[in-house]
C-alpha cells in the first residue's frame, strides 16, 4: 500500500518525464497559437506585427477552405467504410482453418509496415500511371481506354491506396476480437437452425463491436492529418486538397507563417471535436 | 609544475590539435541540392573529379523540381543551414539576393571569365548589378518534333511555327493505334511545372497575369483563348492522362516514341537526341509558337543556377565547386568524355562561338530562342513585373501553384475551362489584395 511518502517520491520521478511530455506538447501549441495572431512573412522580411483575427477571418473566408474540410471528410469516411466492411471480411476469412494461415496472415498484415510515401509511391507509378501503370495495361488487354487514376477518378486513387494502407490495421484489431468470440454459441445458434447471415448479423457483428468502434476512432485521428500520400500522388491538386494540405499550402508553399498557423489552430479544434464526439461514443460501447 | 606533467600535458595538446587538424582536414563537405534534370545528375558523375583536385567531398541531396523548391526555400526562410549550395532559378534568385539571403558571387576568379556568361543569364541571377547565382545550363522553350512522323503526314515544320500550325501537325502525326499522341505537353500541377507553360502560352495568345495596376487578368478573352486551345488540342491529341505530367514524364513518352512534338525546355534536346532515346535519329527543332497575329512567342528564359546560402560554414569550398561547375573547363571535361551535345548549354557564350559546338543540331536553336525571349516585355501589353513564365514577387510561387492546380483539374476533366479561369481569378485577386498591392 502506497505510504504518503512513496507517493510523493513517485510524484517527483515522474515530475521529469511529464514537464518533458507537457513541454513538447505545449511549446508547439502555443508557438502555432502566438504565429497565428502575427503577420509573419519570411519572404517579406519576417515578422510585421500584430495581425488580430485577421489571419483566422481570412482562413476561413477564403475560396479554398470549405472543399478542403469537405475533401478531409470524405476521405475519412471512405477510408473508414473500406476498411471496415473489408477489415470484417479478412478477418472472419482468416479465422477460418485454411491452409498456409501464417504465411497468409503476415501477407495481410505486410502494407502496414510500408511507408506511406513509398506505397504512395508505388500505387502513382507502378500501378496508376495512365501509360505505363499496371492497370492501364491490364485495360488495354481488355479492349478498354486507360483511366487517368490520379487526375479523373482523383479521390477514389487516394481512397484506395490510403485504404490498402489501413486495412491490415484493422484485420488485426478484428480478427483478435472474432477470435475471443465463444465457438459454442455459434454452435448453439447452427444447431438451432439460424442461417449464417443472421449468426453474422446477430451474434458476430455485436460481439465486434467494441473493436469496430476502436479501428473507428484510432484510425479516425490518423487520417484527419493525412498528407504524405497526396502529396506524392497528387500534391493537392485536382480536389484532393485536405485541411492539413491547405495547411502546408499556406505555411509552405505561400510562405504565410501567421496564415498557416491560424489553420492549424482550426484543425486542432476540429479534431478535437470529432475526437470528443468519437470518445463519447466509444465510452457507450466500453460501458 | 614537474617535468612529467609538463610533457603529459605538451602530448594532450599535440594529440588535440593533431587531432582537430585531423578534422580540418576530412571535414571539408559540402552538402548540395540539386533537381533530379539529367544535366544535374550527369554533373554528379563528376563529383569525383572534382574531390581529387580539392579534396573537397560532396554529399548530394537530388529532389524533384517541386519537392526541391519547398525544401529549399524552406531552409532559406528559416535558416536552416542543410546545404551549402542550393540549385535554384531565376525567380528566387533577385528575391533571395535582395533579402541578403544569398552570398554575393562578385569576387570569382578572373580565370572564371564571368563576362562570358550570357547577358540574359546574368541579368536574369541579379540583383542591383550583383550576381547572386551561377547559371549551370540556361534554357528557354522550343519545339522538339518527329522528322520521320512529319515527313510521313506529308508536312514541312517551319523554323517559326504558329499554334494553328502545330494543332493540324498534331493531328496529322496523331496514331492512337501506335501509341504515338500528336503532342505531348505539360499538365502538371506546380508554379514551374504545368504553370510555366500554360504561362508562356498565355503571352502568345496576347494574355499577361496582370494589368498595371496589379489587377489579375484571368477574365479577359485572350486567357479563355488560350486555355481553350491548350485543353482541346491535348484531349484531342495528347497521351492519356497528360494534367499529370510534368518536364521528366513528358521526356520519357518523347524518348518511348510516344509523342509527335513535344514543346519544352531547350535543353531536353540533349537527351532527346542522347543514347537513352529510341528516336535519336529522327528529331528536329523549331521556335516556340504563337497565335496568329501575336508578336510574341511561347519561349521562356530560365536558368537552373547554383547559389551559396548565406551563413554557410564551407562559403570557400562552395565557391569553389561553383566555379569548377559552371566553368569553361566543365563544359569541356563532359565534351571531352560525352561529346558536345551533353555539355550544359545555354549559360556561356563561347559554348556558342566553339565550332564544334556549332555542328549540334539544337545549339543554334538554342541560342535563337534564349535570345529571343525578353523577362522585362514577356507580354503584348505592358505588365508591372518581371519574367516570362514567372511573375518575380516573393506572393508569387505559391498563388501560381493554386491557379495551375485549377489548370489542372481543367486539363482533367473535373471542372470547365471558364470555372478554372474564374476561379485562378479569384485566389489571384486574394492574394494580390492580402499582400497590398491592390
Amino acid at each position: 500500500m502506497a505510504t504518503k511518502a512513496s507517493r510523493s517520491a513517485a510524484r517527483i520521478m515522474m515530475a521529469p518525464a511529464v514537464i518533458l511530455l507537457l513541454g513538447w506538447m505545449l511549446v508547439p501549441l502555443i508557438m502555432t497559437v502566438w504565429f497565428s495572431f502575427r503577420v509573419y512573412l519570411p519572404m517579406r522580411g519576417g515578422d510585421q506585427g500584430w495581425a488580430g483575427f485577421d489571419n483566422y477571418t481570412r482562413f476561413v473566408t477564403s475560396s479554398a477552405f470549405w472543399p478542403s474540410v469537405q475533401t478531409t471528410l470524405i476521405i475519412v469516411l471512405g477510408v473508414l467504410a473500406i476498411t471496415v466492411i473489408f477489415g470484417i471480411l479478412i478477418a472472419l476469412l482468416l479465422d477460418q482453418p485454411i491452409w498456409g494461415q501464417g504465411v497468409v496472415r503476415i501477407l495481410v498484415i505486410a502494407p502496414f509496415f510500408v511507408m506511406p510515401t513509398v506505397s504512395a509511391l508505388v500505387w502513382k507509378n507502378m500501378f496508376m500511371d495512365p501509360v505505363n501503370g499496371l492497370f492501364s495495361h491490364v485495360s488495354r488487354f481488355f479492349g478498354a481506354d486507360p483511366i487517368s487514376w490520379l487526375s479523373d477518378a482523383s479521390l477514389p486513387s487516394i481512397i484506395m491506396i490510403v485504404s490498402w494502407q489501413w486495412l491490415p490495421f484493422a484485420t488485426l484489431i478484428l480478427l483478435t476480437a472474432v477470435q475471443s468470440l465463444d465457438s459454442e454459441q455459434l454452435e448453439a445458434s447452427e444447431m438451432d437452425g439460424a442461417p449464417w447471415a443472421k449468426r453474422f448479423w446477430y451474434i458476430i457483428l455485436p460481439h465486434l463491436g467494441r473493436a469496430i468502434t476502436i479501428v473507428i476512432l484510432i484510425q479516425t485521428i490518423f487520417l484527419l492529418a493525412i498528407f504524405a500520400e497526396i502529396f506524392v500522388t497528387t500534391g493537392g491538386a485536382f480536389g484532393t486538397r485536405t485541411l492539413s494540405y491547405l495547411i502546408f499550402q499556406r505555411v509552405l508553399e505561400s510562405q504565410n507563417i501567421g496564415l498557416g498557423s491560424a489553420g492549424g489552430v482550426y484543425a486542432i479544434i476540429l479534431a478535437n471535436i470529432i475526437a470528443i464526439f468519437l470518445m463519447r461514443i466509444v465510452g457507450k460501447n466500453l460501458d | 609544475m614537474s617535468l612529467k606533467s609538463t610533457l603529459r600535458a605538451a602530448t594532450a595538446l599535440t594529440l588535440i590539435t593533431a587531432g582537430s587538424a585531423f578534422a580540418d582536414a576530412h571535414s571539408a563537405t559540402i552538402t548540395i541540392a540539386t533537381v533530379n534534370n539529367g544535366d544535374m545528375i550527369r554533373m554528379q558523375g563528376y563529383t569525383d573529379t572534382f574531390t581529387e583536385q580539392t579534396g573537397i567531398a560532396v554529399e548530394w541531396v537530388t529532389l524533384e523540381e517541386n519537392v526541391l523548391r519547398q525544401r529549399v526555400t524552406t531552409d532559406i526562410t528559416t535558416n536552416g543551414g542543410q546545404f551549402d549550395i542550393m540549385t535554384i532559378g531565376m525567380y528566387e534568385t533577385p528575391i533571395w539576393g535582395a533579402n541578403d539571403w544569398l552570398v554575393p558571387l562578385n569576387d570569382l576568379s578572373a580565370e572564371y571569365d564571368v563576362d562570358d556568361i550570357l547577358p540574359a543569364m546574368r541579368g536574369g541571377l541579379s540583383h542591383d548589378g550583383t550576381l547572386y547565382a551561377a547559371p549551370f545550363y540556361g534554357e528557354s522553350s522550343m519545339v522538339m518534333y518527329r522528322t520521320d512522323l512529319m515527313e510521313a503526314a506529308g508536312l514541312e515544320m517551319p523554323t517559326a511555327p504558329t499554334w494553328q500550325f502545330i494543332r493540324e501537325a498534331a493531328a496529322a502525326m496523331d496514331d492512337p493505334a501506335n501509341e504515338v499522341n500528336g503532342i505531348c505537353l505539360r499538365g502538371k500541377a506546380g508554379w514551374g511545372e504545368g504553370g510555366a507553360f500554360i504561362t508562356v502560352t498565355g503571352n502568345s495568345f496576347g494574355a499577361r497575369w496582370f494589368d498595371e495596376e496589379w489587377n489579375a487578368q484571368f477574365d479577359q478573352p485572350e486567357w479563355a483563348d488560350a486555355l481553350n486551345f491548350y485543353v482541346n488540342l491535348m484531349n484531342d491529341y495528347g497521351p492519356e492522362g497528360y494534367a499529370t505530367n510534368g518536364f521528366n514524364e513528358n521526356l520519357s513518352l518523347f524518348n518511348q516514341g510516344k509523342c509527335g512534338m513535344w514543346i519544352d525546355a531547350t535543353v531536353a534536346a540533349s537527351f532527346v537526341t542522347g543514347d537513352d532515346s529510341t528516336v535519336a535519329d529522327s528529331v528536329g527543332f523549331a521556335l516556340a509558337p504563337n497565335a496568329e497575329g501575336v508578336e510574341k512567342r511561347a519561349n521562356w528564359l530560365w536558368a537552373w543556377a547554383l547559389a551559396i546560402p548565406a551563413g554557410t560554414q564551407q562559403e570557400a569550398e562552395a565557391k569553389q565547386f561553383i566555379e569548377w561547375a559552371t566553368s569553361k573547363d566543365y563544359i569541356e571535361l563532359v565534351a571531352a568524355n560525352e561529346g558536345w551535345a551533353n555539355v550544359p548549354p545555354g549559360a556561356r557564350a563561347s559554348l556558342y562561338e566553339t565550332p564544334e559546338y556549332l555542328e549540334v543540331p539544337f545549339a543554334q536553336m538554342t541560342l535563337d530562342s534564349i535570345n529571343a525571349a525578353d523577362p522585362t516585355n514577356p507580354t503584348v501589353d505592358p505588365v508591372p513585373y518581371v519574367g516570362i513564365q514567372f511573375v518575380a514577387i516573393p506572393e508569387f510561387a505559391g498563388m501560381a501553384t493554386e491557379v495551375s492546380q485549377e489548370f489542372s483539374a481543367a486539363y482533367a476533366g473535373q471542372q470547365t475551362v471558364e470555372e478554372a479561369l474564374a476561379k485562378a481569378q479569384a485566389i489571384t485577386n486574394e492574394v494580390m489584395e492580402a499582400a497590398g498591392y491592390r
